[in-house]
């Protein structure tokens, strides 16, 4: 669990195939699919940085919906009140929340573990309301939100959702393997350092204010350039599209594919658009279930005492274990 | 009949085994001791006869197996423990300290009665019953300690290092009351050392652990003739 | 002048809604380091309770009690069956076992009882025999109230058998099961303490702020407020916390530009900034140890 996932044989064909079938994917389903795999996989870039933080990081993080909004927002404000291009409102959106992040970070520095994750519930908990604030209305577009318009397609031979397809797949490869470099990287030794010990890594010369308040910068951008994603897909940002809920989202997504996983985001993001959708189909059919967030929480509580690792976790164990077992 | 007999008793912290099958027991209204070097497995004998970690093997108490219980079944049978660093409420005043020791009984008049009696083997309690017991001193404490477990009118006592951390003379004042408890009382006593020489003054019986085993045993007055305990415990 | 008094006296009801909640919240946390996320919720869920048994024609101090009655059990048994499993666990486990927790009573209360607001009588007659501009009916009960919950809360530690058990389990848990304390059960009648004073917190804001399944999202925000400011080692402390951040939440919210549409931001400078700046609140104590 210390480590981040070593690059075996396995993991790379798998890796290799995955790309492969992503790719490959918009041109053997419809336009809906292709946009629900967009959502999908703009979820794990948000947990992704969420994952950074919490799992590899140490530091927790019940409030990373708060990152999500302000990257939406700054793409949407960009692109409503500026008419930038979507492709320079994302990198744009990105530098916002490594800033806003950065600066969460240094309050964040002197709160351990538990008053971490409470002053980051408050925030969670505020940022609807800020997003409604009366001053900022001429920007924010208040309760109702901002309206904002899907970029044309990048070729002619795409539909402007396949288009976005590939957008977000090459922005989640690109920022999966910067995620996998930095944190096998001297620097990324220093991060989970800091998780395990950090009494130790600071005595060891690890620069902890430095590392802690990047990190934070790091994942806020992450879950920023999410956020920027999503606000271009859906068209649309509204205070009430960042509510708690959203941070809890991402909470359930993270601990679904794994914590401490770069690979494991992927599950978490396909978890989190797809069973929805059953659940709200099931609902439907038998109006007596409880309501789907109801099964959440609980799927959330039952990982957590038999799974914590999470899918990808789970993966890495039966591996292991088969291995274990051809050796023998 | 022995009030607490161990047989084959292993203990475990995690996988690594700390005690590798000890057998010992301790007759009604006696003092015991068990002496040995640092990690040499007292406390955690003491700490398996209280269920506070897991265990193989069989402990009796009063007859009964005593394996499958709880702490504080254990404890509501008549053990009391006096742990390693005292176990001291600190938050809590002397006197809240002392109604914490008698938790599993229910007349208070007779609760009451027993202050009274721990107040009269340590009247430095009675002085300061109402001050928070993190404010006293080692010594202090460590008397609270006692007096807490006496709260409890144990059958048995168990004393993790009664003389750590205090000055000599202290310790002498100590082990004179656990003397005086023993005689008025007639609670037998499973005490763990370091301090051979001052155990030894007080207990009928002597266990000597090395690294998870008993290696010697028999009555005081003939381990501390031993020529090796001597050397390695006595240091004369 | 008047508006200043009204807005001190609102302030002192809405504190010591606040205070019920810090007070469970630091209970908790002093029986077990966990901040419980789904306090609020849960005492939504038992507001709820009290409402159904309203609808059901019960006189409102039947179903206040019996609702606060019922809290106490399911506090009991949340803590056996649902907290229990991670009692060892690392610390991010129990924190998301909590927001688990938090869902799951926010989605339910909406299943049951739908997300539409719902107007909730006051426990309070409407006048208590004198005439004042200052202070409404409700508010005068509200504060009365809360003071008798916090005074018997208080007797109950300070003075019972159990109450001294349960301090003494929260302080040194090793040490507890040696004098015969069973420090489970004591953790899970902690839990059921917080729940029935997290509904009393409930039943009294209701009226206030409508019901509905989120009703109490603020509400838990400022008892942590409270609970920090007066010091989470400290339940009195929590009481006064949460009286003095009702109270700045109203002089805030008059005085501030903005302030009224930010309640929730307040909050929240409020938390981050006690974090940063006493972390130990205003009566966190440190006790003098010697060894």
């Amino acid at each position: 669990m210390t480590r981040p996932n070593p690059i075996t044989p396995t993991l790379f064909f798998g890796f290799v195939a995955a790309v492969i079938f992503g790719a490959a994917l918009p041109y053997f389903v419809t336009d809906f699919t292709t946009f629900q795999f967009t959502q999908a996989m703009i979820y794990g870039i948000a947990l992704l940085g969420l994952n950074i933080l919490t799992g590899y990081n140490g530091q927790f993080s019940i409030g990373h919906s708060a990152f999500y909004a302000v990257g939406a927002y700054t793409c949407a404000i960009l692109l409503y009140h500026f008419e930038w291009s979507p492709y320079a409102a994302i990198p744009a959106s990105a530098l916002v929340t490594f800033v806003v992040g950065f600066l969460f970070g240094l309050p964040a520095l002197r709160l351990e573990g538990l008053y971490l994750a409470l002053a980051t519930f408050a925030l969670a908990v505020a940022t609807p309301q800020l997003l409604k604030f009366d001053l900022f209305e001429h920007w924010t577009g208040g309760v109702q939100g901002l309206f904002i318009l899907k970029p044309d397609a990048l070729f002619s031979g795409w539909s402007t959702d396949q288009s976005l397809y590939y957008v977000t797949l090459g922005i989640m490869l690109a920022l999966m393997i910067f995620a996998w470099t930095m944190l096998h990287s001297r620097s990324g030794r220093a991060i989970m350092a800091i998780r395990d010990n950090p009494i130790a890594a600071s005595t060891m010369g690890v620069n902890l204010p430095l590392y802690k308040t990047v990190t934070f910068g790091i994942s806020a951008m992450f879950t920023g350039i999410a956020g920027a994603l999503f606000a271009i897909v859906t068209e649309f940002v509204s205070p009430d599209a960042f509510t708690f809920f959203v941070a809890v989202n991402l909470l359930i997504g993270s601990v679904v594919g794994g914590i401490v996983s770069i690979p494991g985001v992927i599950f978490g993001g396909l978890f989190l658009v797809f069973v929805p959708n059953y659940a709200q189909d099931i609902k439907l059919a038998y109006p007596w279930m409880p309501p789907p967030w109801a099964i959440f929480g609980t799927f959330l509580i039952l990982i957590i005492y038999f799974a914590p690792f999470g899918v990808w976790g789970f993966l890495e164990r039966a591996s292991a274990w088969a291995r274990r077992k051809l050796r023998s | 009949m022995a009030l607490l007999e161990v047989k084959g008793l292993k203990a475990y912290y995690r996988q690594t085994e700390a005690l590798h099958g000890i057998d010992f027991s301790l007759d009604e209204g006696s003092i015991t001791t068990i002496l040995g070097a640092n990690g040499a497995g007292k406390t955690t004998t003491l700490r398996a006869i209280c269920r506070m970690i897991r265990t193989e093997g069989e402990i009796r108490f009063d007859g009964q197996d005593i394996t499958g219980l709880s702490t504080e079944r254990v404890v509501s049978r008549g053990i009391a423990h006096v742990p390693e660093g005292r176990g001291t409420f600190v938050r809590q005043s002397v006197i809240e300290n002392l109604q914490l020791g008698a938790y599993t009984r229910r007349n208070k008049a007779e609760i009451a009665a027993d202050i009274e009696r721990v107040y009269g083997y340590f009247p430095r309690l009675r002085e300061r019953h109402a001050q928070q017991a993190g404010t006293l001193s080692g010594g202090e404490q460590q008397m609270l300690a006692i007096g807490r477990a006496l709260m409890l009118r144990p059958k048995l006592m168990l004393l993790d290092e009664p003389s750590f951390g205090l000055a000599p003379l202290i310790v002498q004042e100590i082990y004179g009351i656990m003397a005086r408890i023993r005689d008025a009382e007639g609670t037998s006593m499973l005490l763990v050392e370091q301090n051979a020489n001052i155990a030894l003054n007080l207990a009928d019986h002597a266990y000597l652990l090395e690294t998870g085993a008993v290696v010697m045993s028999g009555e005081s007055a003939i381990i501390r003739d031993d020529e090796n305990v001597r050397r390695s415990y006595l240091g004369y | 002048m008047d508006l200043f008094l009204q807005l001190t006296f609102a302030g002192l009801a809405i504190g010591s809604i606040y205070s019920c909640v810090a007070l469970a919240v630091v209970m908790i946390y002093q029986a077990t380091d966990h901040f419980n996320f789904a306090q609020g919720e849960m005492a939504m869920f038992s507001t709820f309770i009290a409402w159904t048994m309203l609808g059901l024609g019960l006189p409102i101090w039947v179903a206040f009690f019996l609702a606060v009655a019922i809290s106490f059990v399911a506090g009991v048994l949340i803590e056996r069956i649902v907290v229990r499993p991670v009692e060892n666990a690392p610390v991010l486990n129990q924190i998301i076992v909590f927001i688990g927790l938090l869902v799951i009573f926010n989605s339910v209360a909406g299943w049951i009882w739908e997300y539409t607001i719902k107007p909730f009588p006051s426990l309070f007659p409407k006048s208590f025999g004198f005439e004042t501009t200052l202070i409404s009916a409700h508010n005068i009960g509200v504060i009365g109230l809360t003071l008798i919950v916090l005074a018997m809360v208080f007797a109950f530690f300070r003075f019972t058998r159990v109450g001294l058990a349960m301090r003494a389990a929260a302080a040194n848990p090793d040490s507890a099961r040696l004098v015969g304390i069973s420090v489970g059960w004591m953790l899970a009648l902690g839990w059921g303490l917080a729940a029935a004073i997290g509904a009393v917190g409930g039943v009294l804001v209701a009226p206030i702020v409508y019901l509905e399944p989120n009703m109490m999202s603020g509400v838990l925000l400022y008892g942590f407020a409270g609970a920090l400011l007066g010091g989470v080692s400290s339940p009195g402390g929590a009481v006064l916390g949460g009286l003095v951040v009702g109270v700045l939440e109203n002089w805030v919210g008059q005085y501030v530009p903005g302030g009224a549409e930010l309640k929730l931001t307040f909050a929240l400078v409020l938390i981050v900034g006690v974090l940063m700046f006493k972390p130990a609140g205003l009566f966190g104590r440190i006790v003098v140890k010697r060894v």
